[in-house]
């Protein structure tokens, strides 16, 4: 294929951006055409998306749609490509940002037009994470998405937003600060930093501790892990609903890939040692931060510590490396993606009416909107794992892959499944069920009708995926396998070495 | 004759100084014509670089003096910051009461003791160009002659720094007594490990070259001279000194003291390290952001030295091209700086900046796109500027380095977020006036767009520096 399309689903937004930019008015209709010129671009790059993934080959595990440019000349090329894991983060990040636009439509009021380049511009940067094949140019895409996220969390954010978008970036920085180190040694060590030339080329033994250390310190401020999760609740409550949505739904996922991407694929002596740290950690987190947020007040926060949970499975799954494992954890991240953006949607109707993410203020609101209340039921069923959910189909893998390495485990995995139900439903009985005492909310209203879009295509995926999983496993079928075969051979190929 | 063809820009450069002078004496009240006109001469003087073909590389006057493409290059990027500084600060001379026609040619015989400095290839011919370089500097420093910090900060200037040129003088007389040369290849030649006396002198010489790119442990006086000079003129400080600075450093290095690398390696090493972490943690209180700006150049020229302190080509290149993209960040940045006017005053603080956005948001757009990149993020052109360093670093496995710069890296974009913060998040300020004069526009929206759109084509800055092989 000669036509560029990668570079098209990721520049696309920008060029969006850029429309919206050199609209300088600022009368109503003005406002309106930002709105449509934002829509629109969402859309399109969502059925661009689609049709990447109508065109794409199921039937090989090689990067296709591969894009080469020669850019800093004599080091690295501006290399794009995808398989069958990274098509599915794409669709994922294409399918959340034109939610995003709309929700933003309804609940932001001033500088919507600001708001609408900066989400563009994530969304550019996010689908450049998951195309690209090089480690600069994916480093470029990763910590980009930083200016972008910092303002909306800082400028459209609650009132603590100025430390949560501090706290947000100067974590992440950090964090990635040892990768970029990572990546250059990686190339004065191997001479390239493109990943189909990477998975040929064996780094030497002595190298890849160190390095999977380095890249392991920013997937984990980045996925997030305990203990280096405490930017996560921060930025989540502060930032406005769509930021929310796209940090928890896309911006999470970009560690995991990076995990699943690199550190397996790079450092496989390094992942196999590291293995037991890794599990610690996710068990640490499955447990403690089920735990924090039964305890938590503010909606936004139990949600938070909920995906740092979630996200927990996501590590044990890619882990294990089994089948079952990293095709769950690729499920987990998606249906998460799906389901925790849906909740932030949900905490945000209610926030736009009533101006308060205390669940102390609400209760009862099964009496005044009950077509909020079914569809949050929807939402908190998946979200603790209901079969008939997405959020089952990961779970059920994750721990099956657990089960075949380590019961203890995949034991206190399981664990986390319990807590998941009980702070969503009680969650959910404090908010919809019982008695209104809050006089605030006799005047809330029920969904309008973007809002039932939104919701009800996000929840028809969720039951979709929950039912017929078949379409997300086709796709990555074949490239995890790919992945698992190459990690053996590599793994018995440095043992076999150093038996030597 | 033909050696004469090489320098004409250097020739026509001091005629023309010479000519203004006479101008400026006989006529009154010419500031406005010898502004314009140095603007000119300063155009002319870059297009006259360009007299001989850019691979042209001669030794000149008893090799004495050379011309090579690191000369060419350094000497093109000292006039064109020269030009834009200029070009920018035209306003704000004018508003400032310092618009007497000295200032120009001042200016003018700065640039030209830096690019005596850029082509030195003897010691001798070396501290003629500081000298003529440092002697103006001092008299612009405290332009402003009515105002008290600015007669304060020139003589803190004035006392540091010949104090520094003092011990540069007497590094260079060990150098010639103990090499028994001031030409820099015969230099090379005669030094070597075992010649205590002349590493002695290459210490004093790092001394006096770490005070003129203001470098930790001799960087006390930038933030007062920054705070206290007139803005115009801490632009030009902020900007085009560090050019010659610089290659003087380079040439140093890696001419007359590469056999003795590893004498040199470690002050170097330390040097940087010390100023990147300073130039981090100093910063952050700052309320003046001329004086933060000051620190953040401190921190800045950490980075560059960690280039040079690998000792090998890819570092060198690094540095030069470091240089180029901090040159442009701070060009964007003090022209914001220049903006910031209201009836005719100028503010400094950054709480000034408060609100910004609301009232102008596109100096905002492009006050946040340079503040990111001085912080290094990508895709901005700040940071492929750090990655070039780090690239030539970790080649030669200085880890140690790579890691607290980083570090630094991070702990310095609290300050530099710090100023977003109150560009985007805090309340609107006052309204600042907005009829700014062109020049000023352009070196804005022309940094903020050169830094902005950088990363669509990296190579060209490689390709160009590509070719500055000294070892």
């Amino acid at each position: 294929m000669n036509f560029p399309i990668l570079s098209a689903v990721t520049f696309l937004p920008l060029v969006g951006s850029l429309f919206i930019l050199l609209i300088k008015d600022s009368s109503d209709k003005a406002i309106d055409n930002t709105k449509y010129v934002a829509i629109f671009t969402s859309f399109a790059n969502f059925f661009l998306a689609i049709f990447l993934w109508f065109s794409f080959d199921t039937s090989t595990a090689d990067f296709q749609f591969i894009e080469n440019k020669q850019w800093v000349s004599g080091y690295f090329n501006f290399r794009l490509g995808i398989d069958g894991i990274s098509i599915l983060f794409i669709l994922l990040t294409a399918f959340i940002t034109p939610i995003c636009v709309l929700s933003v439509i309804n609940s932001v009021k001033v500088r919507i037009k600001e708001f609408f380049i900066a989400i563009l511009v994530m969304e550019t940067l996010m689908i450049g994470v998951f195309c690209s094949l090089d480690l600069v140019v994916f480093y470029l895409f990763f910590e980009g998405g930083l200016i972008p996220m910092f303002l909306i969390i800082g400028i459209w954010g609650g009132p603590r937003r100025v430390y949560s978008a501090f706290k947000f970036f100067l974590f992440t920085l950090l964090g990635s600060v040892l990768l970029l180190i990572a990546v250059i040694s990686i190339y004065w060590i191997t001479g390239t930093t493109d990943m189909t030339q990477l998975l040929e080329i064996k780094i030497p033994k002595e190298y890849q501790y160190l390095l999977w250390l380095a890249f392991f310190s920013s997937f984990a401020v980045k996925l997030p892990m305990w203990p280096v999760h405490t930017w996560l609740p921060d930025a989540h409550v502060e930032a406005p609903t769509a930021g929310s949505v796209i940090l928890a739904a896309i911006l999470l996922k970009m560690a995991g890939y990076g995990f699943i991407r690199f550190s397996i694929g790079l450092f496989p002596v390094a992942s196999d040692f590291f293995t037991p740290l890794i599990f610690l950690l996710s068990i640490i987190a499955i447990v403690y931060t089920s735990l924090v947020a039964l305890m938590q007040e503010d909606m936004k926060k139990l949600i938070a510590y909920s995906s740092v949970a979630h996200m927990g499975f996501v590590t044990v799954g890619i882990f294990t490396f089994t089948k079952q494992g990293l095709e769950g954890s690729i499920i987990q991240m998606i249906s998460h993606g799906l389901i925790s953006a849906a909740l932030f949607l949900c905490v945000g109707v209610v926030y736009d009416r009533v101006h308060s993410r205390m669940i102390s203020s609400y209760g009862g609101l099964v009496h005044i909107i009950p077509k909020y209340a079914v569809i949050f039921m929807i939402f908190t069923l998946a979200a603790l794992g209901l079969p008939g959910t997405s959020g089952f189909v990961g779970e059920i893998l994750i721990l099956m892959g657990a089960f075949q390495k380590n019961i203890l485990v995949a034991v206190l995995a399981s664990l986390g499944v319990i807590f998941s139900a009980a702070y969503m439903l009680w969650l959910y009985k404090r908010v919809v069920f019982g008695k209104i005492n809050n006089s605030e909310l006799k005047k809330i209203y029920d969904l309008n009708k973007t809002e039932i879009f939104i919701l009800s295509s996000l929840a028809f995926l969720i039951l979709f995926f929950g039912f017929y999983p078949d379409p997300l496993f086709r796709t990555i079928d074949i490239s995890v396998s790919e992945l698992i075969k190459n990690y053996e051979i590599n793994l018995t190929f440095y043992l076999t070495e150093a038996a030597k | 004759m033909e050696q004469l063809n090489l320098i004409i820009p250097e020739l026509f450069f001091t005629t023309s100084i010479m000519i203004l002078l006479m101008i400026g004496v006989f006529y009154k009240n010419s500031f406005n014509l010898i502004f314009k006109l140095s603007t000119i001469i300063l155009l002319a003087t870059f297009i006259l670089l360009f007299n001989h073909s850019v691979d042209t590389s001669a030794k000149l006057f008893n090799n004495s003096y050379t011309i090579d493409y690191l000369s060419l290059f350094m000497k093109a990027l000292t006039l064109a910051a020269c030009i834009f500084v200029m070009l920018s600060s035209f306003d704000y001379i004018k508003l400032n009461g310092i618009n007497k026609i000295e200032y120009p040619i001042l200016i003018l015989s700065a640039t030209l003791g830096m690019m005596i400095m850029i082509s030195s290839y003897d010691l001798i011919v070396f501290y003629m160009g500081l000298e003529l370089q440092s002697l103006s500097l001092y008299v612009l420093a405290s332009f402003n002659r009515d105002n008290l910090r600015s007669s304060e900060a020139g003589l803190k200037y004035f006392v540091l720094s010949a104090l520094s040129s003092g011990l540069l003088l007497y590094g260079c007389s060990l150098i010639y007594g103990f090499s028994g040369s001031t030409n820099f290849d015969l230099i090379a030649q005669n030094i070597n490990k075992l010649n205590t006396g002349s590493i002695f002198g290459i210490v004093f010489i790092l001394v006096g070259l770490a005070f003129k790119v203001s470098a930790v442990p001799f960087h006390m006086w930038a933030p007062d001279v920054y705070e206290g000079s007139p803005t115009s003129v801490t632009a030009f400080f902020a900007i085009v000194p560090k050019v010659a600075a610089l290659t003087v450093f380079i040439r140093f290095l890696y001419v007359p003291f590469i056999n003795v690398v590893d004498q040199w390696q470690m002050i170097i090493i330390f040097i940087s390290l010390a100023s990147m972490i300073l130039g981090a943690v100093a910063a952050i209180g700052q309320t003046n952001i001329k004086r933060l700006m000051a620190y953040s150049s401190i921190g800045h020229m950490g980075y560059a030295l960690a280039g040079l302190a690998t000792g090998s080509n890819e570092g060198i290149q690094s540095t030069v091209i470091y240089l180029s993209i901090y040159l442009l960040m701070n060009l964007g940045v003090f022209s914001c700086i220049f903006m910031m006017k209201r009836n005719d005053i100028f503010y400094e603080d950054i709480q000034d900046l408060s609100g910004l956005s609301k009232n102008h948001p596109i100096i905002s757009i492009c006050l946040l796109l340079l503040l990111f990149s001085l912080a290094g993020i990508p895709p901005l052109a700040g940071f492929f500027a750090k990655f070039y360093i780090f690239m030539a670093v970790i080649k030669v496995k200085m880890y140690t380095i790579a890691i607290i710069g980083l570090i630094t890296t991070v702990i310095s974009a609290f300050y530099y977020l710090r100023i977003i913060k109150t560009i985007y998040f805090d309340a609107p300020e006052e309204i600042f006036e907005s009829n700014q004069n062109l020049g000023l526009k352009i070196s804005l929206f022309l940094s903020t767009i050169i830094v902005l759109v950088y990363f669509i084509y990296p190579s060209l800055l490689i390709d160009m520096v590509s070719n500055i092989n000294l070892i």
